[in-house]
């Protein structure tokens, strides 16, 4: 058998599809094509990123929490979106990057994250409605992710999904007390699920059907389903729950069709979307200052870790001569 | 709408139009792999890596980062720069000296028909 080296790009880019096709993995020093690797990058570290900034809208509430049980939830919670942001960064890593490097493509704006972070949070059922309605979506986008062809984030995918259905149900839970208590409860949810309602809707992304880069991310194996169809799954196992908790989907045109089996629901205002990503929705300066703030904060951290280390080696080095 | 052709796992980010490739030199801290073992009785398993300025900082990071539900009753923490590992590109050529050696499997050999305890 001839050695690898020798194998031409089409043969290595046929081996590797070939892999991807069986529905095998591909790791971190694998040969992969540059667009592979680069999709990865973009889709993994923003993701990463939608992470991180996603801690401030639940944080905001740690301090007003209404209950100790509550505030407990809602720490560990948001403990666990840091979590999920570091293992993405580390997924991220595998494939060359640099973590600093990431971070300063958040911090610069030349990487995005989620546009749902840039809304705000005015009341405590806004805290119920992000794990029930954004955590839910982030479920139906990120279960089919554990399946992705590249093998570190299919990994780090398995860990997320772990937590976040805790993060789903307790956002459900809150919602549910809410939603059974005084006049004024219930009002506080009706609200909260009218303002998030579209948001989490565009979570899934615009229709991709005339996009050629989700086929391509389809044939490579990173994405699975369609943003259309996830979208569907999401409103087909929503709606059930907002009648269960005595709530009004905000969309007259939502109605169940018999046809099909599916809910049929209204046109989603890209509009909205598209001014959110470029920059001007509710919170986008907001959010992005506070994470810089945060990380410029920490640096006398950092110096001091590093230093700590330095001279903690440098001891160790004259010990063992 | 081209701009916005979105994937993503927490909600949708942009799929054209932001760097994807920076390879600017290294400023992060060391990187560990870190390795729990779920419960006694077995080994440690590679469950990721994590940034740190020492071992000890990476051992405490380890634990906020991959125990916070009980998942483990040890850790360890290796400076990744210390993994010593097999190239994928010689993998073939590597791992050759057992591909033609189907008699080390017990599945090899045929059993009469009724016999048990073989």
């Amino acid at each position: 058998m001839a050695p690898v080296q020798t194998q031409s790009t089409d043969e290595l880019e046929r081996a590797f599809q070939d892999a991807v096709d069986a529905d095998g993995r591909i790791e971190p020093r694998d040969w992969m094509p540059e667009g592979y690797r680069r999709t990865l990058v973009r889709q993994i570290a923003q993701h990463a990123h939608s992470e991180i900034i996603g801690m401030q809208p639940e944080g905001n509430w740690i301090t007003r929490a209404p209950s100790l049980r509550r505030k407990c939830i809602l720490v560990a919670k948001v403990q666990d979106e840091a979590g999920h942001g570091l293992y993405l960064y580390s997924a991220a890593e595998t494939l060359g990057v640099d973590r600093e490097e990431l971070l300063d493509l958040l911090h610069t704006g030349r990487q995005k994250y989620s546009t749902i972070f840039n809304y705000p949070t005015t009341s405590w059922a806004d805290v119920a409605a992000i794990g029930w309605l954004v955590d839910g979506a982030a479920i139906m986008n990120q279960v089919p992710l554990t399946r992705c062809s590249y093998g570190p984030y299919a990994r780090a995918m398995v860990r997320v999904c772990k937590e976040e259905s805790f993060h789903q149900r307790q956002g459900f839970e809150a919602m549910s007390v809410l939603a059974q208590g005084t006049p004024a409860q219930r009002r506080m949810a009706q609200d909260a699920l009218d303002r998030w309602w579209w948001p989490s809707l565009m979570m899934f992304g615009p229709s991709d059907t005339d996009s050629p880069n989700s086929a391509r991310s389809m044939a490579w194996g990173i994405k699975r389903f369609s943003n259309d169809e996830l979208r569907q799954r999401f409103v087909d196992a929503t709606v059930p729950q907002a009648e269960h908790l005595g709530l009004t989907v905000p969309d007259p045109d939502l109605r169940f069709d018999e046809a099909t089996g599916h809910y049929a629901f209204g046109e989603i205002d890209w509009t909205e979307f598209a001014t959110v990503m470029r920059g001007d929705g509710p919170c986008n300066r907001e959010r992005l200052a506070h994470r810089v703030g945060a990380h410029e904060d920490g640096a006398w951290v950092r110096e001091a870790a590093a230093a700590y280390a330095a001279k903690q080696a440098g001891r160790g080095a004259r010990e063992a001569a | 709408m081209s701009d916005y052709t979105a994937a993503g796992g927490h909600g949708a980010v942009p799929t054209t139009g932001v760097p994807s490739d920076e390879r600017g030199a290294r400023r992060s801290q060391p990187l560990w792999e870190v390795f729990v073992r779920s419960r006694r009785g077995l080994s440690h398993t590679h469950v990721g890596s994590l940034h740190a300025p020492d071992a000890h900082m990476a051992l405490r990071n380890a634990r906020d980062l991959y125990t916070r539900r009980q998942e483990g009753v040890s850790i360890w923490v290796v400076a990744a720069a210390d993994v010593v590992a097999s190239s994928p590109d010689e993998k073939d050529a590597f791992f050759d000296p057992a591909g033609d050696k189907p008699y080390r499997h017990p599945t090899f050999y045929d059993v009469p028909e009724g016999l048990t305890h073989l």
